[in-house]
């Protein structure tokens, strides 16, 4: 193993794989060989019948559709603002001085902390569950992007101003240009921690969601549903994760010449 | 015509952290650039040569002092004065074709006239067939053949070098330097050409201003009467090695001073 050195396409896909084929073997180990008892532990078959089952008879389908929709909506609200404000913050320090010490303040307010009071603010209704990821989402995604902008390379902006450009063509040409690859890396992560926060905001008040069946599969025992929803979370954000990854590579593909 | 006047210009740095002292990078100065000229700095490492170019790049302002381009104060940074500089600045995001269109854009040239402008330039910086290629996979010294192409693009009055071939190996450099003296024998610019290779402040210079170790001052102009078109073969002559060793001498001193 060569230090810093990428692996081809096939052997990272191979490595990859043989994780969850070990994760997987151990899983079986511990629900087959009763180390764990059946009761708190599915075997890895039991999970995927069951979790066929959930898809097959039990709509489940709408309970994913729900979340994957209140995880983006939550997102999409949060990033609307926050990438602006970021980016304002990033290039203005009188707005990051004026704005920063609260955001970093709030970001250490555990959104789920929130759900009680949102529940008496808002009701239980779609705004609660948004509002949960917005949280989630908004104040960290403001720092992060703040401190991209504000880690723009100084020579490109003097280099720009010595071309010609006023104050917003070098944010317009340079600031943004530059940060994009890493605005989108932070999109994606912030991503990733919206889907920490929704099921969170689906165990309490609500009525659909993936969160919502595995609070009723907890009454009833059926701890094969709640690994199965546990998985199928895993996957989807897999999916979205992969996705992302997919766009931010073919749009910047520049940021990835070494 | 442009004409560069500097008059009574120093710089004096802030102290980083409070109670530190302040630094003099520059000692009051004055420097007249006529039109077309092309002057060399040649001074110690430290001695504020950059300090000097920033200045009259607009991107720091005097603290004493003032500096005017054809009879106009300058104020900030502006196309009037390409800068090339130090480090590579070439933007990562855009390929050769468009770092070298930079400036005509934010004109808001036509594009056909932009394509035009560009490839005069590529051909003249030799990089013709790496229109397309990204910065990252250019070489430093075509990344500063892009970078001068780039600020000629502009068609600034005058053209500011800040050791642009520092960090080339000493055969591209001269090469280089053969290919910055043929545009400016073409093109007939204003050149500041900042350096700490007298070699390189000779063989390119009508006039080499040397400055002191820091805080740094003028202490000498020497004017280079060699006629153009300058062959790399002057640097062998007599008179060019009558020059060298006297600039050695200067800046010998200097080094000295600057190392103790
Ligand atoms: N932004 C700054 N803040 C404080 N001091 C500075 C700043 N820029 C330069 N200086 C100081 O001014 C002096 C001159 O710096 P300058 O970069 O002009 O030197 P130089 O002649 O270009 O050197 P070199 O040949 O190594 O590039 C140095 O002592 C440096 O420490
Ligand atoms: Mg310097």
């Amino acid at each position: 193993m060569k230090l810093l050195v990428p692996v081809r396409r096939e052997n990272r896909i191979v490595l990859g794989v043989a994780f969850f084929i070990v994760f997987v073997a151990l899983w079986s180990f511990l629900s087959l060989s009763g180390a764990v008892p059946r009761h708190f532990l599915a075997t890895p078959w039991q999970t995927l019948v069951s979790g066929w089952d959930l898809f097959a008879t039990q709509g489940f389908t709408h309970d994913v559709g729900m979340t994957i929709w209140r995880v983006v909506g939550g997102f999409v609200l949060a990033a609307v603002i926050a990438v602006p404000l970021g980016i304002a913050m990033g290039v203005y320090k009188p707005i990051e001085a004026f704005f920063e010490p609260f955001v970093s303040f709030a970001r250490y307010l555990p959104a789920s902390a929130f759900i009680p009071l949102l529940i008496l603010w808002v009701g239980i209704g779609e705004a609660q569950k948004l509002t949960v990821i917005f949280i989630g989402c908004f104040f960290q995604l403001t720092l992060m992007i703040t401190m991209i902008v504000s880690g723009t390379r100084r020579d490109l902006v003097e280099a720009a101003y010595t071309l010609g450009c006023s104050d917003t063509g070098v944010i317009r040409r340079v600031v943004l240009p530059g940060a994009a690859p890493e605005i989108a890396e932070a999109l994606r992560q912030v991503l990733g921690l919206g889907w920490t926060y929704i099921i969170v905001a689906e165990l309490i008040g609500a009525s659909s969601g993936i969160g919502h069946m595995i609070t009723d599969s907890q009454a009833l025992m059926a701890t094969d549903h709640i690994i199965a929803g546990i998985v199928v979370i895993g996957l989807v954000g897999l999916l979205s994760d992969l996705a992302f990854k997919r766009v931010n590579q073919h749009l910047f593909s520049w940021s990835l010449l070494r | 015509m442009s004409r560069l006047s500097i008059r009574d210009v120093s710089k004096t740095f802030p102290g980083h952290r409070r109670n530190a002292p302040p630094t003099q990078a520059l000692l009051p100065i004055g420097l007249e650039v006529g039109d077309n000229d092309f002057i060399t700095v040649l001074g110690p490492s430290g001695c504020g040569k950059s300090t000097l170019l920033r200045l009259v790049a607009g991107l720091e302002t005097p603290t004493t002092g003032e500096i005017t381009l054809d009879g106009t104060k300058i104020v900030g940074a502006g196309a009037d004065r390409g800068v090339v500089f130090q480090s590579y600045t070439l933007f990562p995001w855009l390929n050769v074709r468009q770092n070298i269109c930079f400036g005509l854009r934010e004109k808001g040239m036509k594009l056909s006239e932009q394509r035009e402008i560009s490839d005069r330039f590529i051909a003249q910086v030799g990089l013709r067939g790496f229109e397309e290629h990204f910065p990252k996979q250019l070489s430093g010294g075509m990344q500063q053949r892009v970078a001068i192409a780039r600020a000629l693009a502009n068609d600034p009055k005058i053209l500011l070098l800040d050791e642009p071939f520092g960090a080339l190996d000493n055969q591209t450099r001269v090469l280089m330097q053969e290919l910055l003296l043929g545009i400016w024998e073409q093109a007939q610019k204003t050149v500041m050409f900042i350096t700490h290779d007298i070699d390189e402040a000779i063989f390119m210079a009508s006039r080499v201003v040397v400055f002191s170790a820091r805080p740094g001052r003028i202490k000498a102009e020497i004017e280079v009467g060699f006629p153009h078109p300058r062959h790399y073969t002057i640097k062998t002559s007599p008179e060019f090695m009558a020059l060298k060793a006297r600039l050695t001498e200067e800046i010998r001193v200097e080094a000295i001073a600057a190392a103790h």
